[in-house]
């Protein structure tokens, strides 16, 4: 009794756990580059929409994970553009990023509202690991594949950033752009690389939402989900294995908030993630001597100055 | 060979703001009718319906004026955030806050009728202002980026209201509905005529961008905020207090968002009900309002009008050509946009020629 109850708590965590995920793991990206993007709310709907839509018109699911991906890849350039090129306010650029988003998903989506669709992505069992009783059922049998994917580019993400010449060159290009520069990086590149990175990655969280948790498309379905990735950017300390747990700790809380509603309200659950994400900030601010992220996080940088 | 080239100029006259300001709306409006064609819509047509929908008769002036009430007062304390370089995405939540207060009050505190209205205000500025104040205080005492904060605090207070909507404040006569029990009538403000332009919260939003634009700019207040949010490192040098003046401004701007909650539930809905329903997002419209004002109080009486006739407008192309509502985001995403991307025209301007060219 308890052991199912578990089982399915975790199983539920990651299947929830898993488009906050994939969206953390592009926006830590983003971030470490030294661009806040929070257009993630947006670039993920317009993910989501453009999925739905592809699956639908054309029946095949992986297509429609493709079209998730450059939907947030390219909505992503529209940041780019105005924060790395033009130089604007990130904040302001990437709110407009996440109503334009919202906007266009909802014009867009609008004939595709209440289909339902018969080919959602296929579920997939891995063999022997789901034989492993509890956590193997729980994790390993009838999932999503984007659920893997979450869990196996965490660790290769991770690789990256923090043992790889390309992650030293990102990271550097975020804590000290002028620095980069004369070590002969090329910022503009690394910058836009990892925004668009970021916004593929919000997009397939998008898709995976529309084509694979709930096989449907509703208006405004993400519901805040971008606001909450935005928040465990930086709970994860901008890092992406405490991306993963974090991802699936407030995936569980979410769950927890519906199966303890007669105890509990779920909304009292619901703020745990964004009370969460000021406390962490709270906390990275009073033990580590210095700004909280890394150190040119919302500055644009041009040549020549300073 | 010709080029066009980006200079650095010195600080723009108000007919050059005046100007590229509208070039970045008409750049929006462009680029949204691109987006109109493509969805079927005929763009003249939509542009007419956006006009006649807000402008073209009395009521729909009035449902434009009362949208117009919550954007100046969040806009008008949003200029002098932005001025202080206090970055407060939070609007949304103090709005909502402020709603709560008021509605709390009316309901639950049994006051006299005639203090009802008084503590309504009250209450509804100090619980927008306190929820500004510690993202404020994380800020200046511990260095906490407060974009990140005050954004986060939204849904928080989002939360808060529905729980309080879906469960302790549910009302006995709402037959299951998320909704509070009506206020009294003497907690309710007067509109004018048939509209809902409740026109004391008009006429207070009306005076407080007056107010503030005479602190900005007359008074040492005003002085040590400009200076403090232009150049921290000179107001520190000589002698200002960061602390006390980001304080300041996030008690101002959270308060002013906190009365336009309080004008929400006391003039047009009469009861808490679904964050969704109290705001159409007018703590994010704000933002754009003051963005378009260019961080001046007096010049959101303006743009806050004009946004109040893009959201009136939005209802109007919904049950007329059928585009859903989410039309209004689609704008005001291009429009904030467009505004951005002015600002390099305002601040660098482009020229013609080759480098050194001139020189």
């Amino acid at each position: 009794m308890i052991l199912s109850w578990i089982a399915a708590a975790l199983s539920r965590m990651v299947s929830y756990g898993t488009p906050l995920l994939l969206g953390t793991l592009g926006e830590i990206y983003a971030e470490r580059s030294g661009v806040l993007n929070l257009g993630v709310e947006g670039m993920m709907i317009l993910g989501a929409v453009s999925a739905f839509a592809t699956a639908y018109t054309t029946g095949n699911p992986w297509l429609a994970l493709l079209a998730a991906a450059a939907a947030g890849g390219l909505s992503s350039l529209i940041h780019g553009f105005f924060s790395i090129s033009l130089r604007a306010n990130q904040v302001i650029s990437g709110l407009a990023l996440t109503m334009f988003g919202l906007g266009l998903s909802g014009l867009f989506g609008k004939g595709f509202a209440g289909l339902p669709l018969d080919n959602p992505l296929p579920k997939v069992t891995v063999p022997l690991l789901a034989e492993v009783p509890l956590l193997g059922t729980a994790l390993f049998q009838d999932k999503s594949p984007l659920i893997y994917l979450g869990i196996l580019l965490t660790p290769v993400l991770w690789f990256l950033l923090f043992r790889t010449s390309l992650g030293v060159n990102i990271r550097s290009v975020g804590e000290n752009p002028a620095a980069a520069d004369a070590a002969g990086l090329n910022v503009w590149r690394i910058r836009y690389g990892c925004v668009f990175f970021g916004g593929v990655m919000a997009g397939l969280a998008g898709g995976f939402l529309s084509v694979a948790y709930r096989p449907a498309w509703t208006q405004g379905m993400t519901s805040g989900m971008g606001w909450i990735v935005v928040a465990l950017t930086i709970f994860a300390s901008w890092n992406p294995t405490r991306g993963l747990f974090g991802a699936y700790f407030f995936g569980l809380l979410f769950y927890l908030s519906y199966r303890l509603q007669p105890w509990l309200a779920p909304e009292i659950l619901q703020m745990a993630p964004y009370l969460g994400a000021v406390l962490a900030l709270v906390l990275i601010n009073l033990f580590q001597k210095r700004k909280g992220g890394p150190e040119a996080l919302m500055e644009p940088y041009k040549r020549g100055e300073k | 060979m010709e080029k066009i080239r980006v200079v650095k100029r010195g600080s723009p006259s108000a007919k050059k703001i005046f100007l590229v300001s509208f070039l970045s709306l008409l750049g929006a409006l462009a680029v949204a009718s691109l987006i109109f064609f493509l969805y079927g819509v005929n763009p003249f047509q939509a542009y007419a319906r956006l006009i006649g929908g807000s402008l073209g008769s009395p009521y729909s002036i009035g449902e434009t004026l009362r949208r117009a009430i919550p954007l100046l007062l969040v806009g008008t304390g949003l200029t002098l955030a932005f001025r202080g370089s206090f970055w407060n995405i939070g609007a949304e939540g103090q709005l909502l806050l402020g709603a709560m207060a008021a509605a709390g009050v009316a309901l639950f505190s049994r006051l006299p009728s005639p203090l009802l209205l008084p503590a309504m205000f009250l209450g509804g500025f100090f619980a927008g202002a306190l929820w500004a104040l510690l993202p404020a205080l994380l800020k200046s005492k511990l260095g906490v980026n407060e974009v990140i904060t005050t954004l986060m605090l939204n849904y928080v207070a989002m939360n808060l209201i529905l729980y309080l909507v879906q469960g302790p404040w549910r009302g006995t006569q709402k037959w299951g509905f998320p909704y509070t029990d009506d206020i009294p009538p003497a907690a309710r403000l007067d509109t004018i005529g048939e509209t809902s332009v409740h026109w004391p919260t008009l006429i207070l939003g009306l005076c407080l961008a007056l107010l503030i634009y005479w602190v900005l700019h007359h008074t040492t207040y005003g002085f040590e905020i400009r200076v403090l949010g232009e150049n921290p490192e000179a107001g520190h040098f000589a002698g200002m207090s960061p602390v006390k003046t980001t304080a300041l401004v996030a008690l101002v701007s959270g308060g002013l968002a906190g009365l336009a909650g309080v004008g929400e539930v006391a003039g047009v809905h009469h009861m808490l009900r679904n964050p969704g329903q109290i705001s159409l997002g007018y703590g994010y419209t704000a933002i754009i309002v003051a963005w378009l004002a260019r961080r001046n109080p007096l010049a959101t009486v303006l743009t806050a009008l004009f946004f109040g006739a893009i959201l009136t407008g939005g209802d109007a192309l919904k049950i007329s050509l059928g585009l859903p509502f989410q039309v209004v985001d689609v704008l005001n995403g291009l429009i904030l946009f467009f505004l951005i991307g002015g600002e390099l025209l305002l601040e660098y301007g482009l020229e013609w020629g080759t480098e050194g060219e001139r020189r």
